[in-house]
């Protein structure tokens, strides 16, 4: 990943604006914001925990072509997705896409902070989806309840019993999935043929090299 | 006129009838009021009731009316005698309405309504129909002065209307500072993009207009008379002097920019960093193609620094905000983006104000990639081939500098308005006194004068903050307080040219509304239509020239012999002069010391045992008063022992009034005006200043009397107070009960 790291830094030299237009999904907005601050007043976590940047000043950075600081960041990170900023801004930008725009971007390059809950949770879900063409609950919820050790995973879902109990009861869960591979798709060979099409789509797009 | 034959009519309509006892106020009206015929009626403003008075006029010769009925400000239509003197005896807004309908208000209420009467039928009495006098001049030609967007739009506007024009430029073509932009911010749909200046076309259609006069490298030497009848010496380059007869002027003189030399710390004079409107230079000589510096490098990254020595706070440069600069920088970063995207333009601002439909046009900016920073900058200085700008980013709060080809200072605007007349006339004083520097500085400033005025007050219009010419931005723009001389675009206030063009519209519309009213020897704004205008008795006059000094409008000059001499006119019939004169030789035919002076004596003043003090209410017109005729529509109960004479203006108010009233036993008299200062709400605009300070005057006088300086109290009442002027009148009312009655009563 560094690799690419080197090549977007040869590529935009100082243009940090640039790069982030181009590269990172919904980054050509960046430019609309119009510094009200709107966003950070609206957002329901009021950066408390440790926030780096409210949104704007994020954006402000990148138009002051603070490369490093805005990409490792924590604050597209911490981006609960309730819309609020969105909805509010007066300039229409789409400030939560361009949150997550921005730290898929930031991971792309192999600058996300390391052990980041949020980056974690997408990374599971998205191996576990791809992989079979189909998301596997139990084998993702295995996987998030035992990421800090196996100590900390059985105390989880001793606690969540009861309720994976009521869901099997139901018929919403199938304890048989965790054995093996569990059920796929049926044409997992399309499913990935798509994906790397469309991998090769976006690296055309932004000029990338084709991972 | 005939012999003086005087009449009353008591109205019993809108429950006057229920309320208050008819028969006796008819009684009052005949024995003390000694009007020669009175009469009352059940419905006074009915078609029957105004026939009535109407037939009494006609057939019985009746000369002078007095209307005891709703307030003055009602029924105007309805009570319209223009052949005639009428008072208005106010007993509904005035009585009925502010006081409760129960039988222990009724014996006060009854009093106040028979004082009321006794006041309508003593002023009418003192009254003349005014004639209005039709001499004044009657030129319908309109004097335009500068031959910019305004200048250009006031004359096609007024030649639109029909009237011809008399346009005059300094410079050698039209088009003042609008000809020399490349592009305007846009005008219209969708608001994205500069558009064409609009001066070609605009130069046509003067070229074209058969009405319009055009004098190129011309100059007013002299302007002199009055509206309707001004004759203007214009000097034009070849030496030669041309004059016109015109009948009213519009002053749009535009601008010159803040001097950039004296901001060297944003680089200032340095060689690479221009004005906007050096600038536009650059963007003109590149039409459309890359542009380039002085030096004919191509600017491949420039800066905008906004609010450049503007918006100051510490004194020393411009304190106020010019309006049209954020919407001109985003406008010329667009020149450099629209000619090639790479180039690198930012714009540093603290706030970006963006009038009219300028949002639009910054998000296109934005849209084209033109940075905007919040940030301000310390300091502008060469480096390599361009510029270093340091700023602080107030965003990331942090000190940091950016690098740039070209540096674009938004300096701000300088109304072209000529000297400042207070200090023009304290330097003429100090160079009488034979100081050779103030003579210096007289000619220098005298240099400078747009109109040359012959007016006693001074060659220009008065100007009100930073420069800019007097006129009230928000209830009346256009006036100014020279009249029929009307000020546009921005010499009046900061502005771009769409709000210019606006301007000079309505500037071109008041003017001809001046001259039309000068010809009719009418009044204009506020008093509108007014046919009366102050006269001297000269024989009395001592020539202590306050009227001529304190004149708002500068409407009196000086003949030869030192007396005043008034022009009809310029005059707004706010009575300044009237209640300045320590003599009182000046009145109106319908408004003088005895108008108000025969009300004020009329009111029955009971005696010092009777536990019924008098307040004298002495009410501006223009808000006072029609605050509380709607403190009476509202049926906010106010005190029953005042008594309300409206005044044209708190600065008509001779203090004479004050001494009388206090002399004659009321127990305390208070005067109510519109706000004063810097933020002042006077429709004559010093009037009430000017009243007030002469009201401080009163205070020794009332010590003389051994009186408490509380007897005189002065309120600012403006319009919207209906709600707190009653609680007002009835602290006040209070306090003079608290402090007992008046010593001055029966003597």
């Amino acid at each position: 990943m560094s690799d690419m790291n080197q090549q977007m830094t040869a590529r935009y030299k100082n243009n940090f604006l640039k790069e982030i237009e181009e590269q990172a999904e919904m980054g050509d907005w960046v430019k609309m914001c119009m510094q009200c601050g709107v966003c950070s007043g609206s957002c329901p976590t009021n950066f408390h925990g440790g926030w780096d940047h409210p949104p704007q000043e994020l954006f402000m950075m990148i138009r002051a072509g603070k490369r490093d600081e805005v990409l490792s960041s924590n604050s597209m990170w911490q981006c609960v997705s309730c819309y609020n900023c969105y909805v509010r801004c007066p300039r229409k930008v789409p400030i939560t896409h361009v949150m997550h725009g921005l730290a898929e971007y930031a991971y792309r390059l192999g600058r996300a902070p390391k052990m980041q809950p949020t980056l974690h949770l997408s990374q599971t879900f998205w191996n576990n989806a791809t992989k079979y063409g189909r998301v596997n609950e139990v084998k993702l919820t295995q996987s998030l309840y035992f990421k800090d050790g196996i100590g900390s995973g059985i105390k989880k879902a001793l606690e969540m019993q009861s309720m994976a109990l009521g869901l099997v009861k139901a018929k919403r869960l199938n304890p048989m999935e965790a054995i093996g591979g569990g059920h796929k798709c049926k044409d997992l060979k399309g499913i990935h043929a798509m994906l790397a099409k469309a991998r090769e789509l976006e690296a055309k797009r932004k000029g990338r090299q084709p991972a | 006129m005939a012999e003086m034959k005087t009449a009353a009519y008591i109205c019993k309509g809108c429950e006057l009838g229920t309320r208050l006892d008819a028969a006796s106020l008819v009684k009052i009206a005949t024995k003390e009021g000694k009007m020669n015929l009175v009469r009352e009626h059940d419905f006074l403003c009915s078609a029957d009731g105004v026939a009535m008075i109407k037939n009494d006029i006609a057939s019985e010769g009746v000369t002078h009316v007095a209307i005891c009925a709703c307030s003055r400000r009602a029924k105007t239509e309805a009570f319209n005698f223009p052949t005639v003197a009428m008072s208005r005896g106010n007993l509904r807004e005035g009585v009925i309405w502010i006081r409760p309908d129960t039988d222990a208000a009724r014996e006060t209420t009854q009093e106040m309504a028979e004082d009321y009467v006794r006041m309508a039928c003593a002023e009418v009495k003192a009254m003349k129909v005014p004639e209005g006098n039709q001499n004044t001049g009657g030129v319908k030609t309109l004097l335009v002065v500068g031959g910019g967007i305004s200048g250009m739009t006031a004359a096609l506007e007024a030649s639109k209307a029909g009237y011809k024009v008399v346009l005059v430029e300094k410079a050698g073509e039209l088009g003042g500072m609008t000809a020399k932009l490349y592009k305007r911010i846009p005008t219209r749909e969708p608001f994205k993009a500069p558009e064409d200046n609009g001066i070609a076309d605009l130069v046509a259609q003067i070229e074209a207009d058969a009405n319009i006069k055009v004098y190129l490298n011309a100059t007013l030497a002299k302007t002199s008379g009055a509206p309707g009848r001004f004759k203007v010496e214009i000097a034009v380059e070849s030496g030669s002097v041309a004059t016109e007869d015109v009948g009213a002027i519009v002053q749009a003189t535009g601008f010159g920019l803040y001097d950039m030399n004296k901001l060297p710390h944003l680089g200032g004079g340095q060689a690479n960093v221009v004005d906007q409107a050096g600038l536009e230079a650059l963007a003109r000589a590149a039409n459309g193609g890359p542009i380039k510096r002085a030096d004919g490098k191509e600017v491949k990254s420039v800066v905008f620094v906004q609010c450049a020595g503007q918006r100051d706070t510490t004194g020393e440069h411009l304190q106020y905000c010019s309006g049209h600069c954020c919407n001109t920088s985003i406008k010329q970063a667009m020149y450099f983006k629209d000619s090639n995207p790479d180039i690198d333009t930012v714009v540093l601002f603290t706030d970006l104000r963006t009038p009219g439909n300028g949002e639009d046009f910054y998000r296109s900016a934005q849209n084209k990639g033109v940075i905007f920073s919040k940030g301000v900058v310390s300091n502008v200085s060469a480096s390599g081939g361009g510029c270093k700008v340091k700023f602080k980013d107030l965003i990331l709060n942090e000190e940091t500098e950016t690098e740039a080809d070209l540096v674009v200072l938004a300096t701000g605007m300088v109304p072209t308005s000529g000297p400042d007349l207070d200090a023009l006339s304290e330097a003429t004083r100090a160079a009488e006194g034979g100081d050779e520097a103030a003579k210096e500085q007289v000619i220098q400033m005298k240099s400078k004068s747009v109109l040359n005025l012959d007016y006693r007050q001074g060659p220009d219009m008065p100007q009100f903050k930073h420069g800019f010419n007097d006129s009230h931005f928000i209830c009346f723009p256009y006036e100014t307080r020279r009249t029929a001389i009307y000020a546009a675009g921005p010499v009046r206030r900061p502005m771009d040219t769409v709000q210019a063009i606006e301007d000079a519209t309505g500037a071109a519309m008041k003017a001809i509304q001046a001259m039309e009213n000068a010809g009719l020897g009418k009044a204009a704004h506020p008093r509108a239509g007014d046919l009366s205008f102050p006269t001297a008795r000269l024989e009395g006059c001592t020539q202590c020239k306050r009227c001529t000094v304190e004149c708002p409008f500068g409407a009196i000059d000086e003949d030869e012999k030192r007396f005043p001499l008034f022009n009809e006119s310029r005059c707004r019939r706010c009575g300044t002069c009237m209640g300045a004169c320590p003599v009182r030789v000046i009145s109106f035919e319908n408004y003088s010391v005895n108008t108000v002076g025969a009300q004020i004596k009329a009111v029955d003043i009971p005696d010092e045992f009777s536990e019924k003090p008098r307040v004298l209410i002495l009410a501006c017109e223009n808000d006072a008063y029609p605050a509380l005729d709607m403190a009476g529509m509202n049926r906010y109960e106010y005190d029953a022992f005042v008594r309300v004479i409206p005044v044209r203006c708190l600065g008509s108010v001779n203090t004479i009034w004050i001494t009388d009233a206090l002399n004659s036993g009321y127990d305390g008299v208070m005067l109510m005006g519109c706000k004063h200062g810097e933020e002042y709400q006077c429709h004559f605009v010093k009037g009430s200043e000017l009243g007030r300070y002469r009201m401080s005057k009163v205070y020794d006088t009332l010590k003389g009397m051994n009186l408490e300086e509380e007897r005189l109290m002065d309120l600012e009442v403006a319009i919207t107070d209906i709600e707190t002027l009653p609680q007002k009148i009835n602290d006040y009312a209070a306090k003079i009960v608290e402090m007992g009655m008046s010593p001055f009563k029966g003597l």
